[in-house]
């Protein structure tokens, strides 16, 4: 087995040494009745090029978006990446390093964090931003948390116009405790009358997300004020964070939180993980926020390096009494995302932003113009729109598939008083080629 | 001073500009398209009231900048792939490079995660038979790869004994951890609503079983335990253990993150564990990035598998689905299905290593760890001096007593020898901790390599203590100023601000 080195020789030198006889010395202290007396009963070991063939073959029975021209998002997107990040973020020396607790000999992973969560608030007009979560549903829940926390309120108000699993996520991580999820029933873009009417003085957060699941740009200056005028958080949800390379910060309009989905910032689609979880939030509010921090400082000789800080706030310090129970985390991810946004940097985050919004504006033009086909909700939209259909978005989608098109999600999946809608997605990948061979195949389904 | 490795090279220790003081106004390191869809304004496509003002201040810089600043950042970092890690409790075993070519073919990287089940055979084949191969070396029923990490797992499985209970309509609001637990089995069942008790160990490092029948009633949930513990011990009364709990019918809970020294040999559902997670980013093989992404995955006896997460995989016939319809589940932990990825990664290591593969891992893991043991027993005190697993806890009382030096002081001496440090003041309940866990996956020449070394920092102590209280001295930096990064701190660059913050 080549990733065990020790020879037979080796291991008798080493059995004398540690002052046994056998192998089975050593597991003396595990009762006889716990043993395993037979080998495990798994498929027998393959050899490299034996186990290449088997996931070869399992890789070819599935259809990738390299084979499709993809107009699915919903939460995870299709974007370009460039050749930089498997190059540098994929290096081995970032790969296979753990948790940077000893700064001294970790200060790349450290800088490139610290260089992170300046990225993200600069990208999302915040004050701070942490070094990852799990993924975008449960910084979502983490979030929550925080700001019940945080006002010592019991209530959150989540628009239903967020993702439906980000909702799904935070019932789980609440539903056990002395929180009160309330939904605010959303059409196609969240009310600000229905929010002002919902949000009581017993209100922690009102949480939307923007562009929201049906793709609609929500009113964020609105929605702040309603939620700040009775004292509550506004968190806003950013499930597609290219958006913020044209749209306006949300802590322009008065995040208190922003809680994301890094996935969009060069990681792979990976069928739905690894992702990253974003959060953000104002300077105030550090000392409750969840999961680590990079805080840069100085070493005795004077020069610049960087630490993990306000570790008072996390498990292994404070135990029960921590702000979230998280450790690992998606540290590499958010360094695909460093890198990511070092190669496209001020202006290619805003051409990649521009691309998509143009296209997908050309897109929904083009196929609102179809007999039959119409926007949904009456609202500006950023990559993704819904239109309602004239036949069930399910069959339109099983035949495109046949002509190489990766349609919508289907609404009804989510939202069954939708079922007639379908949810599009139009990255900077689309050209106006697929987008017009996606509506003549439209048309011909008629 | 003298260190026996070459020292690192001077341009290692020079700092270097964060990315946003590189580059220039204008300078651009992308290639894309213009859109070629019609050019229509602007305004009409989105409103400018939803537009930003200005774009965001992103670095500006070429590709060859973003190429050197993140090759000299990797160049100041530790890795597997560089030297030994030997952290105790982070089983940092070698991450075999084929696993990444697997993982990194397009026919699995590139698929959205809402495709139609009918494109995506292949990767739900591969999670089924994860799945059964994960219930087989666990001796337990279904598994869940929803789990992001360990605590996220640990999460989860306390949420599905809360589910559990209230379907039996029983409140049960207590959660028992040993002295010995990583942080977060208390910090996880306090996240589930749950009041944490701790139980003391005995003299040998086994749960202290008096103490431990004192604290369990009706009311409590579960104990969550780790099995071999943080000291690296097997629990010798894990039977009088599992009894002791259920007895109060109560669930017994394994952190796996131990996992490395068992595989093969014995299984928790065998032991009398109900509920368990995993750590793919340890046990099998997946690498740590820096401190993520990991996998965990939850194992369960078949009492709680209604209470899995959605969705499960099930197999029909030739073809394999995901199930929603599941009435008692607690819901979803996350988006999606989990860390999908990795458990590629996982997969491709269970293939390649078989069950004779597996086992042998676990016993030179643990075999290492003993060799390591004997050979540093003279040189420190150790905690508890029987037969260990696959890791052991030292204790640096002796330095300090004598020598006025730290556990904290010879782990920063021990990079200045091209080592990572073990793991250190962890677990708790010993004085001065030093962990070590070499895994199966290192020679005996690094071993003794590692022994040498250790053995010179200990002299070091006691003739030339200050060389070790003033340790690292060959690395990019050394000990840096946390009391000022936590009193003051400076979480983000500012783009207003340039240099080098000063020490005031």
């Amino acid at each position: 087995m080549k990733y065990i080195p020790a020879t037979a020789a080796e291991r008798e030198r080493m059995l004398a040494a540690a002052g046994v006889r056998s192998m089975e010395d050593l597991f003396r202290d595990i009762p006889e009745e716990a043993r395993l007396t037979r080998p495990l009963d798994l498929p027998p070991a393959l050899a490299d090029p034996d186990l290449l063939a088997h996931v070869r073959e399992l890789a070819d029975r599935n259809t990738d978006c390299d084979r499709l021209a993809c107009f699915l998002g919903a939460g995870a997107y299709d974007h370009f990446v460039p050749s930089t990040v498997a190059h540098l973020a994929l290096r081995p020396e970032f790969l296979t390093a753990y948790t940077p607790y000893q700064a001294e000999i970790m200060q790349g992973e450290l800088q490139a964090i610290y260089e992170y969560q300046s990225m993200m608030c600069e990208l999302t007009g915040m004050d701070v931003a942490n070094a990852s979560m799990y993924d975008g549903a449960s910084a979502t829940g983490e979030a929550a948390c925080m700001a019940v926390d945080l006002t010592k309120r019991s209530e959150v108000l989540i628009s239903t116009a967020v993702h439906p699993e980000y909702r799904q996520v935070l019932r789980t991580y609440t539903g056990h405790l002395p929180i009160t999820v309330r939904e605010l029933p959303a059409r196609g873009l969240t009310s600000v009358e229905a929010a002002r009417a919902a949000i009581t003085d017993a209100t922690a957060a009102l949480i939307v997300q923007s562009p929201n699941f049906f793709g609609a740009i929500e009113q964020g200056e609105a929605l702040a004020q309603a939620a700040h005028d009775k004292g509550a958080l506004f968190v806003v949800a950013i499930a597609e964070p290219i958006s913020l390379g044209i749209l306006r910060p949300p802590g322009e309009y008065g995040a208190d939180i922003v809680i994301g989905e890094g996935q969009s910032l060069g990681n792979a689609l990976n069928f739905g993980g690894p992702y990253l979880g974003v959060i953000a939030t104002r300077e105030q509010y550090v000392r409750r926020m969840p999961g680590r921090l990079v805080g840069r400082t100085v070493d005795t000789a004077g020069r610049p390096g960087y630490v993990l800080t306000l570790q008072t706030r996390e498990q292994h310090i404070r135990r029960a009494k921590a702000t979230s129970n998280i450790c690992t985390n998606e540290s590499l991810n958010a360094l695909i995302a460093a890198v990511y946004l070092a190669t496209l940097g001020r202006h290619g985050v805003a051409h990649v932003a521009e691309s998509c919004a143009r296209k997908a504006h050309y897109a929904r033009e083009r196929i609102t113009g179809l007999r039959g086909y119409e926007l949904a909700f009456d609202a500006p939209t950023f990559n993704e729109f819904t239109v309602r259909c004239p036949m069930p978005p399910a069959e339109i989608n099983r035949r495109l598939l046949t002509h190489g098109i990766l349609g919508g999600l289907e609404l009804g999946r989510f939202y069954p008083e939708y079922d007639d809608c379908w949810l599009l997605c139009v990255t900077e990948q689309r050209s106006r080629k697929e987008i017009d061979r996606l509506v003549d195949h439209l048309e011909a389904l008629r | 001073m003298s260190t026996p490795t070459a020292p690192t090279p001077l341009t290692r220790q020079r700092p270097v500009p964060v990315i946003f003081e590189r580059g220039a106004p204008g300078r651009i390191g992308y290639s894309l398209p213009a859109s070629d869809v019609p050019e229509v304004p602007l305004d009409s496509v989105i409103p400018a009231a939803h537009r930003r003002a200005h774009p965001a201040a992103l670095p500006e810089v070429s590709e060859l900048d973003v190429v050197r600043h993140y090759t000299i950042l990797s160049h100041r970092n530790f890795s597997i792939d560089e030297g030994f890690y030997p952290l105790g409790s982070c089983t940092m075993k070698y991450n075999p490079k084929i696993n990444e070519d697997v993982a990194r073919q397009a026919g699995f990287a590139r698929l959205h995660p809402y495709a139609p089940e009918d494109l995506v055979q292949g990767a739900l084949e591969m999670v089924w038979e994860l799945e059964r191969a994960m219930a087989e070396i666990t001796g337990m029923d279904r598994v869940t790869f929803q789990p992001a990490a360990g605590a996220h797992g640990e999460l989860t499985s306390l949420l599905m004994i809360g589910r559990y209970y209230a379907e039996k309509r029983e409140r049960r609001s207590t959660v028992i951890v040993p002295d010995s637990a990583h942080g977060t089995n208390p910090a996880s069942a306090a996240f589930a609503g749950y009041r944490v008790v701790e139980v003391k160990s005995d003299h040998r490092g086994n749960m202290d079983l008096d103490a431990l029948k004192a604290v369990l009633n009706q009311d409590v949930a579960a104990l969550m335990f780790t099995n071999p513990n943080t000291l690296g011990l097997f629990e010798e009364h894990i039977l009088e253990v599992a009894r002791a709990v259920h007895n109060v019918g109560a669930q017994l809970y394994l952190d796996g993150a131990n996992f490395n020294a068992i595989l093969g040999i014995t299984r928790p559902g065998d032991q009398g564990f109900d509920i368990m997670h995993l750590n793919l980013h340890k046990t099998f093989a997946t690498p740590h990035g820096g401190g993520g992404p990991g996998a965990g995955a939850v194992a369960v006896r078949s009492h709680l598998t209604p209470f899995l997460p959605v969705p499960t995989v099930e197999r029909d016939g030739q073809r394999f689905t995901f199930d929603y319809e599941r009435p008692k589940t607690i819901g979803k932990m996350r988006a999606f299905y989990g860390n999908f990825g990795n458990l590629v990664r996982g997969y491709a290591y269970v293939r390649s290593m078989g069950a004779s593969g597996l086992r042998e891992a676990s016993e030179m893991a643990v075999l290492n760890a003993n060799y390591l043991l004997a050979r540093l027993r003279e040189h420190f005190d150790v905690a508890y001096d029987r037969v260990c697993k696959h890791e052991f806890v030292l204790s640096g009382r002796r330095q300090r007593d004598r020598n006025h030096v730290t556990t904290r002081d010879m782990a920063k001496r021990v990079l200045d020898y091209g080592f990572h440090a073990p793991t250190i003041y962890f677990p708790l309940i010993v004085e001065e901790a030093i962990m070590i866990e070499p895994t199966e996956t290192e020679s005996l020449q690094t071993l003794d390599a590692f022994v040498d070394a250790l053995v010179a920092v200990a002299r070091e102590a006691e003739t030339d203590p200050e060389l070790v209280r003033t340790a690292p001295h060959d690395t990019p930096v050394t000990r840096l100023d946390e009391v000022t990064a936590a009193r003051k701190p400076d979480l983000r660059w500012r783009p207003e601000r340039s240099g080098v913050p000063s020490r005031a």
